[in-house]
């Protein structure tokens, strides 16, 4: 068991951190204020290889481990949770399904250019009627013998990336069967849908808390007529591979509430080393001090857990329970530490010139989405007592 | 086409310089880069690469400990084809004429067409090492490139001066030194870190390099380090605002006279 990086993953550490600190860190403040998507941002991850790192160089990525990518996660969360999360949603939820369960003809029309970063991707499953129940989803998708063409028709909301995306993966029900005790069940199917398609539009923007540059739009299907080769794994198993997505997602998640909590931390440490009261530094004084202890003993113990659930993804078929743990307890983390490091730096904290109150807004979502703390203690407390 | 660009490891100066009780820097204390000239000079070759990738090549060359190893990888995760690693023990404390001899002894070994260097290293700061190299393997030289056009079996280089510029033509093989400003050099990228420790590293000694065992190391060097200080902090100074041209000449003439300088 090896607890050091190698040099490679140093080195792209480094990388990344020098890209947030010259590229993204800059822009925060602003994006935040203005709930701007940071598209020159995109572009400039787009050029060096930041949108597909973990796809086989064959498709048009950079080929490297689960463990990579989730550092850039990191990094980026550090300076940005609105960057991050676009990287996090456009990698974990639209490039890996394709490249889990796409045709090689999918692979070519639609992982490489994601993969190349030349298209921006999303993933929809939540609607405005079913989140953590996501069997009670309403959007359908009927095949019509006809013209081979699948129909959709409902809505999908709260969808990051929305509008701003090229390329959506959608899950619809396709079918309804009965299950032993007679009930019904749908099953789902899921979709490569390119925005453009007809009968296929946005409604609202959310405005949201935090990660406040992040595009949340709401999308709709209206007779949204998709070609039969877009239909992405097999049909009816749409709600198990959503749910194999997630938890991959849920890793990325758990890298920016990770880079959240650091990002709070590094800033603090160097506030109360210069913010003085009572003629004297406030990190002179014991209660500073054993927060700062505690607050980064909570962030090693999230990254042992989030490298060790991008471990294993890389080496394990399933790896639901070590995501869960790791997203669970790197979103608690941040909140956690976010929330004190604005009570350290006082009003200063409060103020958004200071950046930590911006990261504890931007901390909050970690908790929420890519399944709420509540379902990762489902999913945890599930494996324990099958 | 064959580029060599040669760069070099130094601490980074960003951060504040440190030194050994006996003056010499602290390396281990601070972090180290590529020399942000080397640099730029190797963003210049790499972009002479994307214009005709399947024709031209670009190898990094470095002088240093084993550890300056990283230097090449990094280069080479920007881009470049291969590194190559001068060091040996005996090549230790050299100065900027045994620095540039080893390095015209590694080259004399090698193919190229053009040599990049930077201009100089924020280490040293002696900007020498480049022009010497040229000297040693007589080669023209063409220093503060702010501008690399390649042409046939030409370059043409825009030379920068504090006043103006000068436009240089010249047959390859030649040398170029590079200022910082030159480019905004590119940064590396995942898959090419990972591409880059995948391939190996040349590494040269002593026995590959064509030079006398009169030019290399310590004893190779003319240079004797006297002392080495940090710089010294200075005062505030003092600010005036003044309200017409000549009350600020007067406020300057004062100023000048009280410390006896006219």
């Amino acid at each position: 068991m090896d607890f050091q990086l190698d040099k490679q993953h140093e080195m792209a550490r480094d990388l990344f951190r020098q890209f947030a600190e010259t590229e993204v860190k800059p822009l925060a403040i602003e994006v935040d204020e203005t709930e701007k998507f940071p598209r020159e941002t995109v572009t400039k991850m787009q050029k060096y290889g930041f949108m597909g790192i973990p796809v086989p160089k064959e498709y048009g990525g950079q080929g490297c481990d689960p463990l990579t990518y989730i550092m850039c996660v990191e990094e980026l969360a550090k300076v940005c949770g609105t960057t991050s999360v676009i990287v996090s949603a456009h990698t974990s939820l639209c490039i890996d399904p394709i490249m889990t369960y796409g045709t090689e003809e999918q692979k070519q029309k639609y992982l490489v250019p994601l993969a190349k970063g030349e298209k921006l991707g999303a993933f929809a499953l939540t609607e405005p009627g079913a989140g953590t129940d996501a069997q009670g989803a309403q959007t359908k998708a009927v095949f019509d013998e006809e013209t081979q063409e699948w129909v959709l028709n409902g809505s999908k909301c709260f969808i990051t990336n929305g509008k701003e995306a090229d390329i959506y993966i959608i899950i619809a029900y396709t079918d309804i069967v009965e299950d032993k005790r007679g009930r019904k069940q749908k099953r789902f199917s899921t979709f490569i849908v390119e925005k453009g398609t007809p009968g296929f539009t946005f409604g609202v923007k959310e405005k949201k808390m935090g990660i406040r540059g992040s595009a949340t739009y709401e999308l709709i299907f209206q007779d949204c007529r998709i070609p039969k080769d877009n239909l992405l794994g097999v049909r009816g198993k749409g709600f198990a591979n959503a749910m194999h997505t997630l938890d991959g997602g849920r890793i990325g998640i758990a890298a920016q509430a990770l880079g959240l909590a650091e990002g709070a931390l590094d800033r603090t440490v160097a506030y109360v080393k210069e913010r003085k009261q009572f003629g004297r530094s406030i990190a002179q004084f014991q209660n500073t001090q054993f927060q700062l202890a505690n607050m980064a003993t909570q962030i090693e113990a999230a990254r042992l857990l989030v490298y060790k659930a991008a471990e294993a993804k890389r080496t394990q078929k399933s790896y639901s329970v070590e995501a869960a743990q790791a997203k669970l307890f790197a979103a608690e983390t941040a909140m956690d530490v976010t929330t004190k490091c604005v009570q350290l730096m006082g009003g200063y904290g409060y103020i958004r010139e200071y950046e930590v109150e911006r990261m504890m807004r931007d901390a909050k979502i970690t908790e929420i989405y890519e399944g709420t703390s509540e379902v990762q203690r489902m999913v945890i407390s599930g494996a324990l007592l099958k | 086409m064959k580029i060599v660009v040669c760069i070099k490891q130094v601490p980074d100066t960003a951060g504040g310089v440190k030194f050994n009780p006996d003056g010499t820097l602290d390396r281990a204390a601070m972090l180290a880069i590529m020399n942000p000239d080397d640099k730029a000079g190797l963003e210049a070759a790499l972009r002479i690469k994307d214009a005709d990738p399947e024709n031209v090549k670009v190898t990094a060359v470095t002088m240093g400990l084993p550890k300056a190893d990283a230097v090449l990888r990094e280069a080479m995760a920007m881009g470049a084809d291969d590194g190559l690693l001068i060091t040996d023990r005996v090549l230790g404390g050299a100065d900027t004429w045994a620095t540039s001899s080893t390095i015209a002894g590694a080259l004399k070994n090698m193919e190229y067409d053009l040599i990049i260097t930077g201009r100089q290293a924020i280490d040293g700061d002696t900007a020498q090492v480049g022009p010497q190299i040229a000297e040693h393997l007589g080669l023209p030289v063409i220093s503060y490139a702010r501008e690399i056009q390649v042409e046939g079996d030409s370059v043409i280089v825009k030379r920068q001066f504090d006043d103006g510029y000068m436009m240089v033509k010249a047959k390859m093989p030649c040398l170029i030194t590079a200022l910082a400003e030159l480019n905004d050099p590119r940064y590396m990228t995942p898959g090419g870190i990972f591409d880059a420790f995948a391939k190996e590293i040349t590494v040269w000694g002593r026995d590959k390099l064509d030079v006398d065992d009169s030019n290399i190391g310590l004893k190779g060097s003319p240079t004797k380090i006297a002392k080495a200080s940090d710089k010294v902090a200075k005062g505030k100074g003092t600010v005036v605002t003044p309200d017409s041209p000549q009350e600020a000449a007067d406020a300057i003439a004062a100023a000048l006279a009280e410390k006896n300088i006219i």
